[in-house]
């Protein structure tokens, strides 16, 4: 008896763009999904026409365009109406593997679409791999980073929402562009009883999106709502800037900087803290960052547990003496 | 309003928390503890029966320890409490747990009308997010997620949610399955009273034949997913700590320029 390590039918990886620019996480997402077979990129909305060289770049062979036959406003922004639509072209491309970016919106959704096509769901994965007999298996991290798990999904058909960060992005291109199908869905009743009656995208800051950030400067109750030496910082090494419940809650920043177990989480290749205890809220929504630093004036802070590089001191002076450093040493 | 409020029993978020060796969360009855989101559900159903009238009824699933959230639950304000208990029960995914909650929720339907299925946005142990729109869909009611505000008028439920790129206002009409943030209130600390009410109250425990549920649907023999390994990481190595004598910054500057971090 052999054993296949293929998949039954293509992989189908919901692009997620804003702007009309496909975000990042997503081509982490494409790198994942051409190691385990052939890949079938889905898109919602306008804009698909502008992302084909980039998503033939990136290995896709064919694109499904999802047009939503409805009146009722933001219908496809709505997770019921969108998992419908997803698993309409499932159902027509014979996917064996789901891949989404591990947002709020995209959990929900994938959740929905788990059951509606009767497959096991894995999120916030940072990897997923085809093994015998075509399973999925994925790699997560649990309890604030500080274990690893590696699930196996049952079912003949699997979905894996994938963390930000979680591999190198590379692109594999194909010399021709992915062919485009276009799905028509109609939204069940079901799905149109919750209606958005208003949607506002937030503008963009200039800075990379917190989640998706390779660095990521976070400030905490000890910057007393001066967070100029965190901007200055963020700016020269084009991180985003993060910050603790308090923080938030104080007004300091917008509510949207949260990291945290009910914020955002992020894992990026440099995790800063200043100012910050290191509460486990905050922590579990960052202890899978690649290098922790932190600074902070109690050298009892438990942030310091986990920190690779910890200077006792005060943010103040620390921080500005980098930037000053950083700008003078990387020009 | 009669609103149900589904509470979770999670290991304390200050305790170590473990993987047993079939891949399950270890979940020692003395460190458990009320999932904390769940406490702002609670708050959102006390203030609405306080100012309506009404029943909240607590509802949870899993061992037995996991009765201590309903427990909980009642210093919080619920007038009544149902814990669904099984052997069967282990092991359960997202929709097994689901169909659990569900269908005690059904047989609370069954008894009069529920007008509001409440939760927390995500335990705080998994963190997955999942089972509030797993619940709406086994309940066959629309949902409505991470809820930072949320409004009730003429049978209409309308929530304020912010997202990563956008901000939202959604309506759905009642009953519903409604997910909250903790941006939603400040939950109270119990008072002495309801402390005192607490204990006279008494969790009911039904099984999945109480509820005509099928124990292959749920547990690990309906599970999608199955949990292969679980190991612990190495705690992070070549740490430093410095305590800054005027050259901190230039010397975290070298420790990043060194480890190719910018």
């Amino acid at each position: 008896m052999t054993t296949m390590t293929t998949l039954t039918g293509p992989v189908l990886v919901l692009i997620d763009h804003h702007a009309g620019a496909v975000r990042p996480p997503t081509l982490e997402l494409l790198t994942l999904a051409r190691a385990a077979g052939d890949v079938t990129a889905l898109w919602f909305g306008d804009g698909l026409d502008g992302a084909l060289p980039l998503l033939a770049e990136y290995g896709v062979t064919s694109a499904y365009q999802v047009v939503i036959d409805s009146p009722v406003a933001n219908a496809m922004h709505l997770p019921a109406v969108a998992a419908e639509a997803v698993a309409a072209a499932v159902r027509q491309s014979d996917a064996a593997l789901v891949l989404l970016t591990s947002t709020f919106e995209n959990k929900e959704i994938g959740v929905l679409l788990a059951r509606e096509i009767d497959a096991g769901i894995v999120v916030d994965a940072n990897g997923v791999t085809v093994v015998a007999d075509g399973a999925v298996e994925t790699n997560q991290s649990a309890f604030a980073g500080t274990w690893s798990v590696r699930t196996q999904i049952t079912t003949p058909r699997a979905v894996v929402a994938i963390k930000p960060n979680s591999i190198p992005a590379e692109p594999a291109p194909l010399s021709a562009a992915p062919g485009v199908v276009t799905v028509t869905v109609t939204p069940s009743e079901d799905a149109l009883r919750t209606r958005i009656v208003e949607r506002n995208e937030r503008v963009a800051t200039g800075r990379p999106e917190l989640a998706e950030a390779q660095v990521v400067i976070a400030g905490g109750r000890g910057t007393n709502g001066d967070f100029s030496a965190i901007e200055e910082l963020a700016d020269l090494l084009g991180a985003a800037v993060g910050a603790t419940r308090v923080a938030t809650d104080e007004g300091w920043i917008e509510h949207t900087a949260q990291i945290g177990q009910t914020g955002v989480t992020v894992a990026p290749k440099l995790y800063i803290g200043v100012g910050l205890s290191g509460a486990v809220h905050h922590t579990g929504g960052m202890q899978s960052s690649g290098t922790i630093v932190a600074v902070n004036g109690d050298p009892e802070a438990p942030i310091f547990e986990i920190a690779d590089f910890g200077i006792v001191g005060d943010l103040f002076t620390v921080l500005p003496q980098l930037s000053a450093e950083l700008r003078a040493r990387l020009g | 309003m009669r609103i149900v409020v589904c509470v979770k029993h999670v290991p304390d978020l200050q305790s170590e928390r473990a993987f047993d060796a079939e891949g399950r969360v270890v979940r020692v009855g003395g460190e458990g503890t009320l999932n904390e989101l769940d406490e702002n559900a609670l708050q959102v159903a006390a203030d609405l029966v306080a100012e309506q009238g009404g029943e909240v009824i607590a509802v949870t699933v899993g061992p037995a320890a996991a009765a201590d959230a309903v427990r909980r639950a009642f210093q919080r304000g619920a007038d009544r409490g149902v814990h669904v208990v099984d052997d069967a029960i282990a092991g359960s995914d997202v929709f097994g747990t689901a169909v659990c909650l569900a269908a005690a929720i059904r047989r609370l339907g069954a008894e009069a009308r529920v007008d509001l299925v409440l939760t927390g946005m995500a335990a705080l142990d998994g963190l997955t997010s999942m089972l509030p729109a797993a619940l709406a869909a086994e309940l066959g009611l629309p949902q409505l997620t991470l809820a930072a505000r949320l409004t009730l008028a003429d049978g209409v439920a309308t929530v304020r949610r912010d997202l990563d790129n956008a901000t939202e206002t959604l309506t759905a009409p009642l009953p519903a399955v409604i997910s909250v943030t903790d941006q939603i209130n400040e939950p109270a600390f119990p008072s002495s009273l309801g402390i005192m009410a607490a204990r006279k109250k008494t969790v009911e425990a039904w099984s999945l034949a109480d509820l005509s549920v099928d124990p292959t649907a749920v547990g690990a023999a309906g599970a999608r997913t199955r949990v292969v390994e679980a190991t612990p990481r190495p705690p992070r190595e070549h740490r430093v700590l410095i305590a800054d004598d005027g050259d901190a910054g230039r010397r975290l500057a070298e420790y990043l320029i060194e480890n190719k971090l910018v």
